[in-house]
């Protein structure tokens, strides 16, 4: 069902990575994670400056059913988040790999990220429907 | 597997998210919960209600019954076809479910109550029977689809059997009227105008497609729940059970006090609590800032002990948090409540929020 972009990298949590050109990584929240929560209505968002361990809480995404936490795949330092999902949450359910991104970071080390590919993932998400 | 209605094949192939809810397979929406709600509060919205149990109560006591079984009075229940609202109360006081009563004509009611409930309802409901000339019969071969909004009567009613069209446009809201199998009544769970109509399990998914071709838009638990929190209308598990009393539920107003001579079970209990002044109250709130308040959550009031959410969630029609809370009994009109422990203020009001698609309160 969920398209899995194959140049993101996964978490068992459902977030997803991606590494930007400059060094930097942009988070967010997969497809299966969006459809399972339903409809978004609120996320709370880091500061920026923020400095965070790998699992550390990042944000927390709220949708009409429950809250969930999001958690940081790497360590590193704030250095932007989706200032529009204050109004349009729901951005992240219409397109949670493009303009539903939650973070950017500048990793501490990539090394130490608790991430998978997208194979791994793809695994992950058939052994969760079964 | 969960227990499934007659219109699970329509709902699978509508592509609904099936969840469990008191062990029957239900949609919990078909895409968009918000878009589901909005619909109901603008246009039209098919509920499969299927789930709930339909109980019909017949016999020479059916009435004495009823007035000692229910906290309220099927007294009122003047002309055939009128229905009331109403707990079964534990002799304690406690509330075994909420439920819908319908008077049928002589020596006949219909009662509707919760799936998750039934199986102790109907040992609590044979139990009381027993020593009267009382029959009930649980109707498992009948569905129930609410249509609810604006647009919902005239909608529906052009889907029903010829003979039933003109009596079901003609009912007064809380009444019913019945056509041999099928059953309408003007009732909902929504804060809006519609239907609840119990018909045949076999014609279910028939009508069920025919109100989806009319432009009724299926709708799921999920809005079910958040429209019925607008409307301030309590959910049975949630906001009281077996060990909160309607007083300290917002459900006051279905207690029948009069005649003082109807000894109904749990009438000891709550007059005591009522001499005693409760030490509760029941509320909603609305958060004043960003976020969303959430079953359980504690609320904090200065000075007093502290209250709790009993429904929480997100108002699709206000876009704002609004909550039911049974919160500490005097006058005061803000609050606070732990978000994941932080303090987030919140008006108290006075539900419900929203009613007819407008909304009852000032933001």
């Amino acid at each position: 069902m969920s398209e899995l972009p194959g140049e993101l990298l996964y978490t068992e949590e459902h977030e997803w990575l991606r590494q930007e050109e400059d060094g930097t990584v942009t988070i967010g929240i997969t497809d299966h994670a969006q459809s399972a929560l339903g409809d978004l209505v609120y996320v709370e968002l880091p500061e920026v400056g923020a400095e965070l361990d790998a699992g550390d809480e990042m944000a927390v995404v709220e949708s009409v059913k429950a809250a969930s936490d999001v958690y940081a795949p790497v360590g590193g330092t704030v250095l932007e988040v989706n200032a529009d999902l204050a109004d349009d949450p729901e951005k992240i359910n219409s397109d949670p790999y493009g303009d539903g991104w939650i973070v950017r970071m500048r990793p501490d080390d990539m090394a130490n990220s608790n991430t998978m590919d997208h194979n791994a993932y793809q695994e992950l998400l058939d052994s969760l429907e079964g | 597997m969960g227990k499934r209605t007659p219109l699970f094949e329509c709902h699978a192939g509508s592509g609904a998210r099936m969840v469990d809810f008191g062990g029957w397979d239900m949609p919990l929406h078909y895409g968009s919960q918000l878009e589901e709600h909005h619909a109901v509060r603008q246009h039209a919205g098919a509920f499969d209600v299927s789930h709930m149990t339909v109980v019909d109560v017949t016999g020479a006591d059916a009435r004495r019954f009823l007035q000692k079984l229910l906290a309220n009075d099927v007294a009122k229940l003047a002309a055939p076809g009128k229905a009331l609202y109403s707990c079964m109360l534990t002799p304690a006081g406690g509330v075994i479910d909420d439920l819908i009563v319908y008077f049928r004509g002589a020596d006949k009611y219909r009662v509707v109550v919760n799936a998750a409930t039934r199986d102790k309802d109907l040992a609590w409901m044979e139990q009381q029977a027993a020593p009267l000339s009382v029959a009930l019969a649980e109707r498992r071969e009948l569905a129930m689809i609410a249509v609810q909004g604006p647009r919902a009567r005239e909608l529906a009613a052009a889907l029903i059997d010829r003979k039933s069209r003109e009596p079901a446009l003609a009912l007064a809201p809380f009444s019913a009227t019945e056509d041999g199998q099928l059953f309408v009544a003007r009732t909902g769970y929504t804060g809006e105008d519609g239907f609840e109509i119990i018909l045949p399990g076999a014609d279910a998914a028939d009508f069920w497609r025919r109100c989806v071709d009319a432009g009724i838009r299926p709708c799921g638990l999920g809005a079910r729940d958040t429209l019925r929190l607008e409307a301030g209308m309590n959910l049975y598990g949630n906001d009281m059970d077996e060990t909160t009393s309607p007083l300290v539920s917002g459900l006051g107003w279905t207690v029948a006090w009069e005649p003082p001579g109807r000894d109904f079970i749990g009438r000891e209990a709550l007059e005591r609590e009522r001499r005693e002044a409760p030490r509760q109250r029941f509320v909603g709130l609305i958060l004043k800032g960003k976020g969303v308040l959430r079953n359980h959550q504690r609320v904090v009031v200065a000075g007093k002990a502290d209250g709790e959410i009993t429904s929480g969630g997100f108002s699709p029609t206000l876009q704002r948090s609004i909550a039911l809370a049974r919160v500490p009994s005097g006058k005061y009109e803000t609050a606070q409540v732990d978000v994941r422990g932080r303090l987030l203020d919140v008006r108290v009001v006075k539900p419900p929020f929203v009613r007819h698609g407008k909304p009852c309160i000032d933001l």
